[in-house]
This record gives structure tokens, C-alpha cells and sequence, in this order.
């Protein structure tokens, strides 16, 4: 029998298995199930079962996100809706609006951890390979049905490999890498696989840099993505976990905690079956730029012409991390933005925006004339926090760009790098930050 | 457990789609925490993908699309405001795996038949038969697909997902 994949192993083991083939059906019991601002929808679905209590409570994990602060009544009323059911099934994993955008929340406090099987109400899920999970979307009725069961069938996924070696140029991230894949690919490119990131890049990539690359593959179809955790995902891991539960340093409680982080870490075999294999160098990459209305149309900065932006944004479960926001900070440090332009700035979570204020970038965002916002999804997908008008360009760091998605039909949105987005905020129009004087 | 099940074979008329539709022209993401009513909810069907769907669509047509239907986001409105439209299949080249499974999960029935997409036209007819796995164009031109697996049609036969846990739990 050849060897296994990643998401081989990973779901095979969610269904209590030793193995199993590409292309089978497993009923699988996910370790964590995520919703958000749908909670509320996904209760009254739920509430079809007739059940008074959810299954696992202790598996779930539900963020206010997508609408925070709620920008009207109805969507307030949502959210109290949330935090009652919260209350009633005694759900621990709950995290008020504020704290921040889930995939980064649940990151944050290692929800999830490596080797796990996370299913959620939102698209961005395979966000969680990154520390070595299997993460995929899934739609309410079977965030519902898992409340109800605590299991759900899934097909498993044939894998692609796409490798990148090398060393990442000056000013060319993670993003421009995953916009680089969407593009040669297509939107549909990895439709139904699961996606294996290898080679030494990767591994060279900052955590925050190499959590964009899984959360991007849900632009290429992709049902999970994945990173193998090595020692800086399991330092992240053990970190925090031991601060969350009180372990310290060097105690047993701490070796054991470690040793269990281990032990959950797979591994894809090395004679597994690979679908296909990518290569990419490093060198060869460049910034690019994801142009309307498809995150697969994509050219390099280089050549885009000259685009002149109205507005600008940098957050989302994608990049609104501080890393992303040091970027930001550099380009934006004794500049202005541009007259009549707006930028909006996001963290990601509220460390993000603790962090931003501890190191001074938050002072450079206002000096500089940008709105900082609350933690949280922001405009990303049109709700509030930086609607364009009708006809407007934006340049954004977010992740979907198609008509509409921020809430305006005629608006044309760009996808960049963070830095790309502050540098284009300071000169009118997207440019590359090397070029501002 | 009996249940009306889903009909095998019948006929719809067509409107016809590209490839890479997302979900945020077939539902707009800035309704999802909003709009709760069935009628308010298939009023925006395909707001900014073809806003002459919503006030035309009839019970029992067909969508037709290219490749990827359903891509980007996981909200199921994508798939019930066209079910709410009164939507009974969509034919597409590819679909994107979310969209897909909230079908199936809705009751919707979405097949996957390229040599259709290609014969298709809007405006024309579709005839859908479960039975012989077929799909015939208005002209008499068809096209097989892959027969659905019985596991789908469980699903599908019950209503979707929901109704089909509460019938094994009743079980």
C-alpha cells in the first residue's frame, strides 16, 4: 500500500481510522467546529433537531467577527442572539467582538492544534494549515448538523504539492506568492484538493507570513491547505498554550504538554500519492496585484499601468497581522495619504492592535491621516468600515476582489501585499513602495 | 420512512451563466446577517450577476453555468435565494465544493455535465432525467452525466441535509 498524504492521515484519524483512500467517503468527528456572526442563523436551523443541548460544547468555537461593532440594530440584535445561546449550552470557546477576525483569534489561542481536524462556516478555514491542521469550509445546515452529531461526512480530498525554494526577493511576501499560484492556476486550480506547501521558503517564512498561504487557497478552490508544523509552529503552539493554563517553563507539565504537541503532528509519508507537483523559485517571483472582478487575474506590479485609487484598506483574516502591519508602518512613517483618499487600517485581533500601540504604529497610522478600526472582518465583505462610493477603485489587502464584495457593484478592487496598499494610499495611485521618493 | 422524494425526470427553462460565478454576485455578502424572509431573501438571487433574474425567474427553471459555480464564500444563501427563486437544478461545468455540498444539503440538485453547459442556450429548454442520467436540450440534443450516487439521492429525496438527519433520527 503506497503511503499516505496529510489529509489522508488527518481525516482518517478524525473517523477513528488507520488509513484511508482518496476519493472515500469517511464520517468524520472534527476536533473544532467554528462559526461567527451566522451563530444566530445556524441556531434556528439547528433548532429543527428538537435538541436541548449541542452535542460537544467543548468543541466548538464562535467568534463575533464579520459585523463588529455592529453597524445597525439588526445586526446588534444577531449578536445578542450569539452570546444568549453562548450562556444557555455553555460554550467556553466564545470570543466577544473586539477580540478579533476567527481564523486569527483561534490562532492566537491555539483552538486548533496540529494534526486536528477544524470544520467552519467560513470559507477561510483551510487558514489552519498553516500550524499543521486540516481546516475546510463548510456550510451552515452542517455546522448545524455537527452541533446535532458531532460528525460529518467528507470526501478525501487528492493532493497537490506546490513547492517554493529560494530566497524571497526584497518587498515580494507570501501574498504575492499565493497570488502568483491563483494566477498560473486559475480560481479553480486546486478545486477539490487538498493543497501541501514544501521546500525551504516556506520554512524560512515567518509564522504570520505562512499563515496567508493556506487561508489564500481557499481562492484556488482548494477543500484544505497545509504547512508541516516544525519547531517554530510548535514553539508558537507550547507558548501559549503553557500561558493560557498557567504551566511554566521547564516543568513536567510543560514536557508533557510539548510531547503532546508532537505526538499530533502528521506528516504526509514520503511515498505518498501526489495528484501533481508545482516548483517555484523565489527568485523569479515579484510583487503582484490581483486585478477586478477575479482573484485569478493577475499580472506583476510591474505591469499594471497606471491605476489611479480612491480608497484603500489593509486587514482581513489574510493580512491584518503585525507583521502586516509593521509593513504598513515603514511606508507610512513621515508620509501622508494622499489628499481625498481613505485608508482604513484593521488588526487582525486585538494583540494585533495592542502590539500596534506598544510599538508606536498605531501613532504613525493617524499621523499619517489613516482611520484605524476595530478589530474584526471590517469592510471586507461590504458590511460596514469603509464601503467605496459607486465607480470607486480600491487597493486592498484582503483576499477576494469579485463585484460587489465590498458592497458596491461598480467599485473595482485591486488585491495587493499590505505595503503595496499603503504605498498606493500615499501616492494616488498603486505603486510599488520602492517607487515613493 | 417514506418521503415525496425528489422527481426524476422533468423540464425548465434555461438561463445560462460563465465560468468562476462567486457567491458574492449570486447573494451579496452585505445582506447575510440581515435579511431573514424567504421573500426578501430570493429578491436579491443573482443581484449583481444578471438583475433581470430576480423579477423574471420562474418555479422549475434551470441554471446553467461554466466552470467553478458557487466559488468564494461558505453562505448557504447562495444556495437557497435560488432555491427560494424557485430554482430546481443547476447544470455546471465544475462546481466549487462548498456550493456544492449546500446544495445537496438545501435539496437543490446540481449536476455536473460539461457536454450540456456546451449545447446550452438561454431561453431554451432543458429536460433533466435522473433516471437515464441524461440531460436534453430543447432541439432533442443530449447529454449524459455521471448517474448521482445513492448516498446523494438519500439526500436529495428527503429535502437535504437537515430533514434527512431527523428522518434517521426518527429511524
Amino acid at each position: 500500500m503506497p503511503g499516505q498524504t496529510f489529509a489522508q492521515k488527518a481525516l482518517a484519524k478524525a473517523a477513528g481510522r488507520n488509513s484511508c483512500a482518496v476519493g472515500e467517503i469517511l464520517d468524520v468527528e472534527p476536533d473544532v467546529v467554528l462559526s461567527h456572526d451566522n451563530t444566530a442563523a445556524i441556531r434556528r436551523i439547528w433548532e429543527e433537531f428538537g435538541q436541548d443541548r449541542v452535542k460537544h460544547p467543548d468543541r466548538m468555537a464562535i467568534t463575533l467577527d464579520h459585523a463588529v461593532p455592529a453597524p445597525t440594530a439588526v445586526h446588534a440584535q444577531n449578536h445578542r442572539e450569539i452570546r444568549e445561546f453562548v450562556g444557555e449550552q455553555g460554550i467556553n470557546h466564545f470570543f466577544e467582538a473586539g477580540r478579533g477576525i476567527c481564523h486569527q483569534v483561534l490562532s492566537e489561542e491555539v483552538v486548533v492544534k496540529p494534526g486536528q481536524v477544524i470544520l467552519g462556516a467560513d470559507s477561510h478555514t483551510p487558514h489552519f494549515g498553516w500550524l499543521g491542521a486540516f481546516g475546510a469550509g463548510i456550510g451552515r445546515s452542517e455546522v448545524a448538523a455537527l452541533w446535532a452529531q458531532g460528525q460529518l461526512w467528507l470526501k478525501v480530498p487528492a493532493t497537490m504539492r506546490i513547492h517554493l525554494n529560494g530566497t524571497m526577493p526584497d518587498g515580494v511576501t507570501a501574498k504575492d506568492f499565493a497570488l502568483r499560484i491563483i494566477g498560473d492556476m486559475g480560481a479553480d486550480g486546486g478545486l477539490y484538493r487538498s493543497i501541501e506547501f514544501a521546500g525551504d521558503t516556506i520554512h524560512a517564512m515567518t509564522l504570520e507570513s505562512r499563515m496567508v498561504l493556506p487561508n489564500m487557497m481557499a481562492e484556488f478552490g482548494a477543500k484544505n491547505a497545509v504547512i508541516c508544523p516544525d519547531e517554530p509552529v510548535l514553539t508558537w503552539c507550547l507558548e501559549r498554550l503553557a500561558m493560557h493554563r498557567g504551566i511554566e517553563s521547564g516543568s513536567s507539565a510543560w514536557a508533557d504538554l510539548s510531547d503532546s504537541l508532537q505526538d499530533g503532528c502528521l506528516y504526509p509519508d514520503a511515498d505518498c500519492e501526489l495528484e501533481s507537483e508545482h516548483h517555484y523559485t523565489a527568485e523569479d517571483l515579484e510583487p503582484y496585484i490581483a486585478r477586478p472582478h477575479s482573484v485569478d487575474d493577475v499580472v506583476p506590479l510591474s505591469e499594471l499601468g497606471n491605476v489611479k485609487v480612491d480608497s484603500a484598506f489593509i486587514g482581513t483574516c489574510t493580512n491584518g497581522r503585525l507583521e502586516d502591519m509593521s509593513a504598513a508602518a515603514s511606508v507610512l512613517s513621515d508620509r501622508r495619504v494622499a489628499p481625498g483618499l481613505s485608508l482604513v487600517i484593521i488588526p487582525a485581533s486585538s494583540q494585533v492592535l495592542q502590539a500596534c500601540i506598544e510599538l508606536g504604529y498605531a501613532e504613525t497610522f493617524t499621523r499619517a491621516g489613516a482611520m484605524l478600526g476595530v478589530p474584526g472582518c471590517g469592510p471586507c465583505m461590504g458590511n460596514h468600515f469603509g464601503i467605496p462610493a459607486p465607480s470607486e477603485t480600491v487597493i486592498s489587502s484582503a483576499n477576494r476582489n469579485f463585484r460587489g464584495r465590498m458592497g458596491t457593484p461598480s467599485a473595482d478592487i485591486f488585491l495587493s501585499s499590505p505595503a503595496v496598499v499603503a504605498a498606493s494610499a500615499v501616492a494616488g495611485r498603486i505603486v510599488d513602495p520602492r517607487e515613493l521618493g | 420512512m417514506t418521503t415525496s422524494g425528489m422527481v426524476r425526470q422533468f423540464t425548465g427553462r434555461v438561463w445560462k451563466y460563465g465560468d468562476n460565478v462567486n457567491t458574492d454576485v449570486i447573494f451579496p455578502g452585505k445582506y447575510t446577517y440581515t435579511l431573514k424572509t424567504p421573500e426578501d431573501i430570493a429578491a436579491h438571487a443573482l443581484e449583481d450577476l444578471d438583475p433581470e433574474f430576480a423579477a423574471n425567474v420562474q418555479t422549475g427553471d434551470i441554471v446553467v453555468a461554466g466552470s467553478n459555480w458557487g466559488c468564494g464564500s461558505s453562505r448557504e444563501q447562495a444556495v437557497s435565494c435560488l432555491v427560494l427563486a424557485g430554482v430546481r437544478a443547476v447544470v455546471a461545468r465544475s462546481f466549487s465544493r462548498i456550493w456544492y455540498r449546500n446544495a445537496l444539503n438545501n435539496g437543490l440538485l446540481a449536476l455536473e455535465c460539461p457536454a450540456f453547459v456546451d449545447l446550452a442556450s438561454a431561453g431554451d429548454t432543458a429536460t433533466i432525467s435522473l433516471t437515464e442520467a441524461l440531460v436534453t436540450a430543447g432541439d432533442g440534443r443530449t447529454a449524459a452525466f455521471k448517474p448521482l450516487s445513492d448516498d446523494v439521492l438519500r439526500i436529495l429525496d428527503a429535502g437535504g441535509l437537515i430533514p434527512y438527519i431527523k428522518q434517521q433520527m426518527a429511524d
